[in-house]
């Protein structure tokens, strides 16, 4: 049957072209792959080439035509046996490709929905263990590490060195050098490396030394970790950890002092994690390493060496998504995770002796938030002060501030202030650097000022 | 005025003169090398036809490298390539159906519709994609490599890439980690001489890619990788380097892609001569061609049932391709984790 040959279109936002020139007559015998025309598109000239065997039986479309349609008939190529009368009745051209629906109307900007499993009571009379957020880190990750032979550690200086931070201290005594392996200082490569163990189905626990070294290997942690399960169509997922300090330290300058809570958190297909106590620290690199998804788990250096109550619960695991109250409070919510947190609940316990009862809020993980926790307590206390140490523009807290204005306005009776380091980098010298962080002082006054007082 | 590509008279090539193939391999080559090509011409059609969107990158030219490769591969080896990955997915046993359908976005896609010609993957044929990220798939295929050395078995990873990827900076520290940790990996260069429209002359000045793993003491060899039995030949001696344990191993593979970059190519960085040149006188199915008709291991008229079969399958794959309803608007929440 005589076949017509079809404008193409070549590139994907061509909607017509000049056909500039032929390069077979009526008559020619073509086969596929063979280049029969060159076409003009406000791009370039492009090479057409054959796909059908056949003779040409007609040629529609003189070149040198301009405003020819993508999917117009140009030519008509006849099959073996057929002559030119063929050509005449090769019929209509076909129906031209589909035009995509419809857009449907734009959902609601929420993130998607996951279940969160409801975090079990710490029963009565469980007893507790001062720890340090270091100590609780290592623990859980032996922890996993002996349930699990499919976990893994891997990292720079992890191994021999006992972590730069002194976070894997132990840990390859008891693993031995195939579990916890020192790589070259290579992020980028190594990061790539563990995302493709964890497609193979092992459970790597990518430590970065800190978070700032992670932005070389940050097209893996996103384009590769974050994103194939979605273009697998759920075939393929990526159980992964990638843990480190993240944040401002002391005194090391722009480049080593930068919370990526805010960049991490808005990737679908990431969880993020911040704890800010041993006890969270410990459960949620539990649950993080048993996660089969990739969870980014920011921790900070100057929190390592804090100790904090751990419960001596056997297997003691906080779900990922669940924000805590750590003080309940009825005048103004303070959200905050991580290392905001020391200025949070230190501002709650002066404004306390103004009179003021803050309720204070650690998110915990950032990503899925549990915005429902926050929104809940706003509608009780009418009022919301965010604290984070990270950069102030488009940050966690203006995100927070965006779902309350949308899901709580008519319980607000003041605007929501986000408290974050100011949008500098980070300053080296010590008093501009202490500058550049939240301070209490900032806390308490965005309290008074929410609340009036 | 374009001549012909396929050649009516046998030539006697170099492989048409010492076949070392048995008759029922080299049959199997040109059916597989046939059919990625004819699904690729299909695939340059239904994008003309503005059936496939976006980037569309055909693998016409390269076949003999992917279909040598997979000639040496076994059970639970896993393979991890660029964007360019139709071929690959062929080769290593996927449907044509659901490689088409995902390239018109369609339900019964390999990823129901949600990757596209880039993001294609198979868990259960080890197909760990189609990479839209020009050398990320190298250091990804390590890390298969890497589970395979730590479960101690004896699967290989092959992580094919070209020459504009082996310019980035990746490449060098999976090649550094894959011989320092003994990883089973086969890196395979595919060398069309071309990173979209950059020759490897202006790209860099070292442009045999394979001596730059002499640097990390990583076994390698320039292959002809228009020559599906010097692939395989080659293929062989890395597979058994590599699961004996020795670590990784590269192959650059000497080879060409006849079509642009990706559909919209001005071909304007070299000749039509050039190009032609190739498909005259290192067309990879013409030269295994040359060898079943001189040695009689088939005649033109089983040559030409061969290619009718072939057909067949591509067209059911490109009207299943097209019936096959888009995805459910519900699809656009799920699998974003798991």
């Amino acid at each position: 049957m005589a076949t017509n040959i079809l404008m193409p279109a070549l590139s994907p936002t061509m909607e017509e072209g000049t056909l500039a020139k032929w390069l077979v007559k009526e008559g020619d015998t073509v086969e596929s792959g063979m280049i029969i025309a060159e076409i003009e598109t406000d791009k370039a000239t492009m090479e057409f080439e054959a796909v059908d065997e056949g003779t040409v039986g007609k040629i529609l479309i003189a070149e040198g035509t301009e405003g020819v349609k993508v999917n117009e008939a140009i030519a008509v190529l006849l099959e073996e046996g057929e002559d030119a009368s063929a050509a005449e009745s090769a019929g209509a051209a076909p129906a031209p490709a589909e035009t995509p629906a419809e857009a449907p109307a734009p959902a609601a900007a929420a993130p998607v929905a996951v279940s969160i499993p409801a975090e079990a009571e710490i029963p009565e009379g469980t007893s507790f263990k001062s720890m340090t957020v270091r100590e609780a880190l290592r623990d859980a990750m032996a922890e996993e590490m002996r349930r699990n032979d499919d976990v893994f550690l891997m990292g720079e200086e992890v191994a021999e060195y006992q972590g730069a931070y002194k976070i894997s201290q132990g840990l390859l005594d008891e693993f031995g050098e195939k579990r916890v392996i020192d790589t070259p200082i290579t992020e980028h490569g190594f990061t790539g490396l563990a995302v493709g163990a964890a497609f193979a189905g092992l459970n790597p626990i990518v430590e970065f030394m800190t978070f700032n070294f992670a932005m070389q290997a940050i097209d893996q942690i996103i384009n590769s970790a974050a994103k194939t399960l979605y273009m697998s169509g759920g075939q393929m997922g990526c159980p992964i950890v990638f843990r480190g300090a993240n944040g401002a330290a002391a005194r090391v300058g722009a480049q080593h002092s930068q919370d990526y809570a805010a960049w991490y958190s808005s990737i679908p297909g990431l969880k993020v994690v911040q704890p800010y106590s041993a006890a969270d620290a410990k459960g949620l690199l539990k649950s993080a390493i048993r996660d089969p998804n990739p969870v980014v788990f920011l921790e900070n250096e100057i929190l390592y060496g804090r100790s904090f109550d751990v419960p001596e619960i056997e297997d003691y695991t906080v779900p990922i998504g669940k924000a805590k109250i750590w003080r309940e409070g009825t005048d103004v919510t303070i959200v905050s995770f991580g290392i905001g947190m020391q200025y949070a609940l230190a501002a709650a316990d002066a404004v306390a002796e103004m009179g003021i009862s803050a309720e204070v809020i650690d998110l915990r993980t950032i990503r899925p938030m549990d915005t429902e926790t926050v929104i809940k307590s706003v509608k009780k206390t009418n009022r919301c002060v965010t604290v984070e140490e990270g950069f102030p523009v488009c940050s966690i807290g203006s995100y927070i501030s965006s779902v309350l204005m949308q899901q709580a306005f008519d319980y607000l009776d003041a605007p929501v202030i986000t408290l974050a380091g100011k949008d500098v980098p980070m300053p080296y010298a010590a008093n501009l650097e202490k500058l550049a962080l939240v301070t209490n002082d900032e806390v308490i006054a965005a309290i008074r000022a929410v609340t009036y007082k | 005025m374009a001549t012909s590509t396929r050649r009516k008279t046998p030539a006697k090539s170099k492989a048409a003169a010492k076949p070392n193939a048995s008759k029922e391999e080299l049959l199997h080559y040109y059916k597989e090398m046939l059919m990625i090509r004819r699904f690729e011409e299909k695939a340059g059609q239904l994008y003309g036809m503005g059936l496939i969107g976006g980037f569309c990158h055909l693998y016409i030219g390269q076949e003999a490298v992917v279909v040598g490769l997979e000639a040496v591969a076994k059970e639970g080896d896993q393979r991890v390539t660029s964007y360019r990955d139709h071929g690959h997915m062929l080769a290593c046993g996927m449907d044509p159906k659901g490689v088409m359908a995902e390239l018109t976005g369609r339900e019964d896609g390999y990823s129901r519709g949600k990757g596209g010609s880039m993001h294609m993957f198979s868990k259960e044929k080890n197909f760990y994609g189609g990479h839209g990220i020009v050398g990320a798939q190298v250091p990804i295929g390590a890390g298969l490599a890497f589970a395979n050395w730590y479960r101690g078995n004896d699967n290989v990873s092959f992580a094919y890439y070209g020459d504009g990827s082996a310019n980035q900076g990746q490449v060098y520290e999976t090649y550094n980690m894959a011989t320092l940790w003994k990883l089973p990996c086969i890196f395979v260069i595919e060398n069309n001489k071309y990173a979209m429209g950059t020759s490897t002359k202006r790209s860099t000045t070292t442009p045999d890619l394979y001596v730059r793993a002499e640097a990390f003491g990583i076994p390698a060899k320039k292959v002809d990788g228009m020559d599906v039995l010097a692939v395989k030949a080659a293929a062989e001696e890395a597979v058994a380097h590599c699961r004996a344990g020795k670590g990784p191993y590269v192959l650059e593979m000497d080879t060409y892609r006849y079509r642009g970059h990706s559909m919209s190519d001005p071909a304007k960085y070299r000749t039509r001569e050039e190009v032609q040149k190739m498909r005259d006188e290192k067309d990879p199915i013409n030269m295994v061609r040359d060898i079943l008709l001189v040695g009689k291991h088939a005649s033109e008229d089983d040559l030409k049932e061969i290619d009718k079969d072939i057909k067949a399958v591509i067209n059911e794959a490109a009207a299943f391709a097209q019936e096959s309803p888009e995805p459910a608007e519900a699809e656009l929440w799920t699998d974003i984790v798991a």
